[in-house]
């Protein structure tokens, strides 16, 4: 199926796909990055199924991880011309000119997830998350959940120096700052993989008197803490409850472990950047409503008492 | 053939492995602390062991190419992709052992490619092995269609996390494997006809050596360890991550066997010296996680950790070695009468 979706995409990208049958209220040209990650196939799922919702005419446009492909498109949608265009940049630099060929032809540009360094009168507004925010909400209910016990925390960063991994750990600490009771006693990277994220964990159970004095895991990421729950396991604790376990991105597997009672909670990434990006074009081409230049997607809390089983059904379909 | 001779070839690498024990012991209380529990045994020791599994599984085979002055930049995506077809194989419903052997014979094909490519058309190994680096992590995402493909199949999961006689099974895979290489190219002419290809490829030819056959021989089985290797990690962390599954291993398989004390000019190799260099690999990983520093400064440490191995070994201090040595009026580092006998009865 994938493969026919980037064949899709490919022909898309083509222009062979211009103008579809069924008549629109508003058409709207889709550059994505690619497909590097599971998120990103969630991502261009749920744009498809919000332009569907919304009888919005979608062109879709897959750049395979190159910026000039994405030019490409972006200049085909002009010359096609389109009512709007969503933009997942995969750089930050290099757009002026064509967000400015844009500008002239009067489309607006929304960027979505990823933010660029021109000047932000060339596009209309950019969808994105927190990534210090997601932090803070995985801080925060570690706080409200220990109370005043002490505990001793390890984290799973990111890859070193990525932005995520940078403004994870600085919106966690921010959150657990001022309760002396939780303290990180170990930090180190997992590269946002399961192999390392079960490695690291096994050399932390190890250094903290096996794992006997840990009493929290927080993980950049969900695989990271999936990998690190089955080394929790083959030491013989019980994650969840002997080492609680929280971490952000949401993704369908890590309600599976919640469901099994093994991780706690999860700060949602969410994959629908589309959304809140159609809602402002909406307003924007109904009555002229400029949106704000930042819209800040919800960074939600999951935990094993928001039925992680039907979650996981709903997530285990959008490409994740 | 005799041990001491086989001991005295690898005695540099298992001075190091132990002084960077010891440096571990030091930095970590409990660093060799072994206890036994629900079945297995369970200590920082064992995690080197067991995590050091694909590294040690890939230099076994990489021993062998490199000795034909070869080199396989392929094994990572080999990998990915064994790894990716035995969770694609075991979620469809087929048995344990057809699983198994399909994916070794993916491995297995993988390197007839590379060998092919290598033996028949004359490309050079680095960039005949590039072709499938590049490739192979695509091909293995097509296979799980871009996604972690987890699988719950206890007999695949006991391949990466199960344990005989106390011991991880992948520790007891590469253990095996590594004393089978050594028997098969060791107790026959086999070893000797792979050096002779590595020190002169044409000269091997002529003397009547089937170098082309052997040659494919060579990347097949290193192909076949990147299979097992694939399978071990995959089963592991029970999914086939083709993003991430064996990224950058290649680089830490050529690691261990130059820090075996393998040359990469070829001609004479010796896999437990590349076996060895792996533990020595991931015992510093090991000892730069227990010891808690902060993860920008791992790179660096793990780097200047290697260098110094490495300039140990290097031909310029050895003579430099040697000339302290042999210097009148010292005795110390002299070799002992007992050694000057053992080294006698080795020759």
């Amino acid at each position: 199926m994938k493969i026919l979706k980037t064949l899709a995409g490919a022909v898309a990208m083509a222009g062979l796909m211009a103008g579809s049958a069924v008549a629109a209220d508003m058409t709207v040209g889709f550059s994505q990055i690619g497909s590097e990650s599971g998120w990103r196939a969630a991502e261009t799922t749920l744009t498809r199924e919000q332009a569907e919702k919304r009888g919005i005419d979608l062109k879709f446009a897959d750049a395979q991880q190159k910026q000039e492909n994405q030019i490409k498109a972006i200049r085909s949608f002009i010359a096609q011309g389109v009512d709007a265009i969503l933009l997942a940049p995969v750089v930050a630099t290099g757009w002026d000119q064509v967000l400015e060929e844009a500008k002239d032809a009067e489309i607006p540009v929304v960027l979505l997830d990823r933010q660029v360094d021109s000047s932000d009168d060339l596009y209309l507004t950019a969808v994105g998350s927190d990534l210090e925010h997601e932090g803070e909400v995985a801080g925060q209910w570690l706080v409200d959940n220990v109370g005043d016990k002490d505990c001793n925390v390890v984290e799973l960063q990111g890859t070193t120096g990525s932005s995520p991994a940078i403004k994870r750990k600085a919106g966690f600490e921010k959150a657990i700052a001022g309760h002396d009771n939780i303290e990180i006693v170990r930090s180190q990277t997992g590269d946002f993989t399961r192999t390392k994220g079960k490695e690291v964990m096994e050399s932390f159970l190890k250094a903290e008197n096996g794992g006997k004095d840990i009493c929290a895991l927080y993980a950049h990421n969900d695989d990271m803490a999936v990998g690190a729950i089955q080394a929790i396991k083959e030491a013989g604790l019980k994650p969840g409850s002997d080492i609680l376990v929280v971490s952000i991105d949401a993704v369908p597997d890590i309600f599976l472990a919640m469901a099994a009672g093994e991780a706690n909670a999860t700060v949602e990434l969410t994959p629908n950047m589309a959304g809140p990006a159609f809602d402002a074009l909406e307003a924007y081409k109904k009555d002229g409503t400029m949106p704000p230049k930042f819209i800040q997607t919800e960074s939600k809390l999951f935990t094993q008492s928001d039925d992680p089983k039907a979650v996981y059904e709903e997530k285990k379909n959008q490409g994740y | 053939m005799t041990m001491p001779a086989t001991l005295k070839r690898v005695l540099p690498q298992l001075i190091a492995l132990l002084v960077i024990l010891a440096l571990n012991t030091a930095i970590a209380p409990g660093f060799l602390d072994i206890a036994y529990a629900n079945g297995r045994l369970y200590g920082s020791l064992i995690d080197i062991l067991n995590r050091g599994a694909p590294v040690a599984l890939l230099a076994i085979g990489m021993t062998l190419v490199i000795a034909t002055r070869g080199i396989d930049l392929s094994v990572g995506a080999v990998m990915a992709i064994c790894g990716a077809v035995a969770a694609a194989l075991i979620t469809s419903d087929h048995s344990l052992p057809a699983t198994i052997l399909m994916t070794l014979g993916v491995g297995i094909l993988c390197g007839l490619w590379n060998g092919a490519l290598v033996a028949f058309l004359g490309i050079q190994p680095i960039i005949a092995t590039l072709i499938l680096m590049v490739a192979g992590r695509g091909i293995a995402q097509l296979i799980t269609e871009g996604v972690i493909l987890t699988f719950n199949v206890p007999g695949l999961i006991f391949v990466g996390s199960g344990s005989v006689f106390g011991l991880p099974f992948p520790v007891i895979l590469w253990v095996v494997l590594g004393i089978a290489a050594t028997l098969i190219f060791r107790t026959t002419a086999l070893g000797l006809l792979v050096e002779a290809i590595g020190i002169n490829r044409r000269a091997s030819a002529l003397a009547g050596i089937g170098t082309s056959a052997l040659l494919l021989a060579v990347y097949a089985a290193s192909g076949l360890c990147a299979a097992v290797a694939g399978i071990v990690a995959a089963a592991d962390i029970r999914g086939a991550d083709a993003n991430n599954a064996g990224l950058w291993l290649e680089l830490d398989a050529i690691l261990a066997v130059v820090v075996g004390g393998n040359s990469l000019m070829g001609g004479r190799f010796s896999i437990a010296g590349s076996l060895i260099g792996a533990m020595i690999i991931q015992s510093v990983n090991t000892g730069i996680l227990l010891a808690g520093f902060p993860p920008e400064f791992n790179l660096v440490i793990k780097a200047a950790i290697i260098v110094v191995i490495l300039v140990v070994q290097s031909p310029a201090s050895h003579t430099l070695f040697a000339f302290v040595k042999n210097r009148p009026g010292r005795t110390i580092g002299a070799p002992t009468p007992a050694a000057k006998t053992k080294e006698e009865a080795a020759r």
